[in-house]
């Protein structure tokens, strides 16, 4: 990923960003760079916080059977009460992925992330988390030589494994560097996250919970420990929370110029 | 050839056959294995025994034929059609399958006593799935949920006939 107008780029700088693993100063300018191309940061906190109620309408298939290819699987994010330096759902995702830093950050897998963006002109900053935004026309999926990257009929995107080659197409596809390859022989992975040395991953919204009517171990620790900020539920059911409240409030998702269409929207951003 | 002929000599060839390839003859079969496994004077593999009182998924018979037919088209359907139905789940196999070590805790599959090492080693096959996949439950783990046979008749011809496609 790259800027495309390198004039317009105002990032903060790398220090201060919260001590969560970013990948690289570079990386992270770019990233910066394109959220806030979005157009949409400027509104920033200038509304008072919503209130995002826990476990927001996830209400999953619980069939077990096979998923519900009538759901469109999403987050709502209230960047407003992302909490500073917080980074709850990054800890949740780990411990329920079972993926972690080494130390290595140019190499270490990141499925979730926290992201600071800064507005150059009224130097408002704000934190959020940004992770797979399992888009409705994946450009991972497009790339993908052998079908591995693909999105549910629900609208998760993931990487089937077993058919992964590894060649990471779809890396360099992704708009919002949400995809991480695993460099090295992994031992003791999580039974419900295979995870293996040369194939690709990313955010699977934690599709194993889903399936069994839970809801991802993000959203899940951000309602309990963290600040409340994350909803997850079904955007096509207008009668879930989640569809409602991106139905009453300005809510955008990064980079909608792209025309992806993003599962992950954010309000107050 | 008369037929009962016929059939005398198909069977002695068969025994002679059966005599000369005792190195691969395969043990545990039904319940003559135990027999041919005597006769054959050559190490069968060391199968573990699985959780105790419980039952496998199918037959244990039909289980050593099939099992990587029926794991790789769950896993298919699991990744594309979100089942999640316990049967035939890697997952499950491994938590019923468990073998406990010398220091009390399950043997991953880096120990030959492994279950799903038993048979291959001898066989020589190697299986890659657990670059990935956890080859032993995790503490206090709960992922086992089968009912054995939970699957009814017509559930399991489906799954059948997807396992031919
Ligand atoms: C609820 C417990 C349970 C589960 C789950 C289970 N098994 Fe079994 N399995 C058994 C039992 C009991 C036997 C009979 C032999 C024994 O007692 O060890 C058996 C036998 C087998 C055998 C034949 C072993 C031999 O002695 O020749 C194979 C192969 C096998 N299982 C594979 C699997 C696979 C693959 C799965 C997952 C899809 C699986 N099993 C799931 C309990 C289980
Ligand atoms: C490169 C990593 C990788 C390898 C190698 C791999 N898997 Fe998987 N497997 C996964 C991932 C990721 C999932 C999805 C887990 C989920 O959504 O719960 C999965 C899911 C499954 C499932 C469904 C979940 C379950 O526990 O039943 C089965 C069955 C399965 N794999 C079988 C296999 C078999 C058999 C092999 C070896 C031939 C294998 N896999 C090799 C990564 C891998
Ligand atoms: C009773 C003996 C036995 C046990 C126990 C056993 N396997 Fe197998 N397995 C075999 C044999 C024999 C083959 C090779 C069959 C062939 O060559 O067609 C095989 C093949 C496979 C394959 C296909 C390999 C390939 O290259 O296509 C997979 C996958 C597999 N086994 C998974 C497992 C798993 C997972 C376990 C443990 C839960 C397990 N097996 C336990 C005997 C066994």
């Amino acid at each position: 990923m790259s800027c495309t107008d390198n004039k317009t780029c105002t990032c903060t700088p790398a220090g201060s960003l919260p001590a969560d693993g970013e990948a690289s100063p570079g990386i992270e300018a770019g990233r910066r760079a394109f959220i806030k191309a979005g157009g949409a940061f400027a509104t920033i906190a200038l509304t008072p916080t919503v209130t995002l109620m826990a476990f927001g309408g996830g209400k999953a298939n619980a069939a077990q059977e096979s998923l519900d290819p009538k759901a469109r699987w999403g987050l709502l994010i209230d960047v407003a009460k992302c909490g500073t330096g917080c980074s709850e759902c990054v800890s949740a995702c780990q411990k329920e992925n079972g993926w972690q830093d080494t130390g290595h950050p140019e190499t270490d897998a990141q499925w979730i992330r926290k992201v600071t963006v800064k507005n150059p002109k009224s130097g408002a900053v704000a934190e959020l988390p940004v992770m797979c935004q399992h888009c409705d026309e994946p450009p991972c999926a497009d790339v993908c030589p052998t079908g591995a990257s693909f999105k549910r009929a629900d609208g998760i995107v993931l990487v089937d494994k077993h058919l992964c080659i590894g060649c990471r197409y779809c890396m360099m596809a992704c708009p919002y560097k949400a995809r991480s390859f695993i460099h090295e022989t992994l031992i003791d992975q999580k039974p419900y996250a295979p995870r293996g040395k040369g194939t690709v991953e990313s955010c699977t919204m934690c599709v194993h919970r889903v399936d069994r009517g839970e809801i991802p171990a993000c959203v899940e620790s951000c309602n309990s420990t963290g600040g409340g900020a994350m909803m997850f539920g079904n955007l096509n059911d207008p009668q879930s929370d989640i569809a409602k409240r991106v139905a009453e409030l300005t809510s955008t998702q990064l980079r909608p110029d792209l025309g992806v269409d993003p599962g992950v929207h954010y309000t107050y951003l | 050839m008369k037929q009962w002929i016929r059939q005398v000599l198909a069977t002695a060839l068969l025994a002679v056959a059966l005599g000369a390839m005792a190195g691969i003859s395969w043990p545990g079969m039904a319940s003559a294995g135990e027999e041919s496994t005597q006769v054959a004077a050559v190490p069968a593999p060391a199968i573990p025994e699985a959780k105790p009182g419980t039952e496998c998924v199918r037959d244990p018979e039909f289980m050593r034929r099939n099992h990587m037919d029926m794991l790789k088209h769950k896993r298919d359907l699991t990744v594309h059609e979100g089942n999640r139905l316990p049967e035939f789940s890697l997952n499950e196999c491994i938590a019923c399958h468990a073998v406990k070590g010398d220091d009390g805790k399950n043997v991953t599959i880096a120990d030959s006593r492994h279950f799903c090492r038993s048979c291959h080693d001898y066989a020589a096959v190697e299986v890659d799935c657990f670059q990935c996949h956890a080859s032993r439950p995790e503490a206090g783990d709960t992922a086992l949920q089968s009912s054995p046979h939970g699957m009814n008749v017509l559930a399991l011809s489906e799954f059948l006939k997807g396992v031919q496609e």
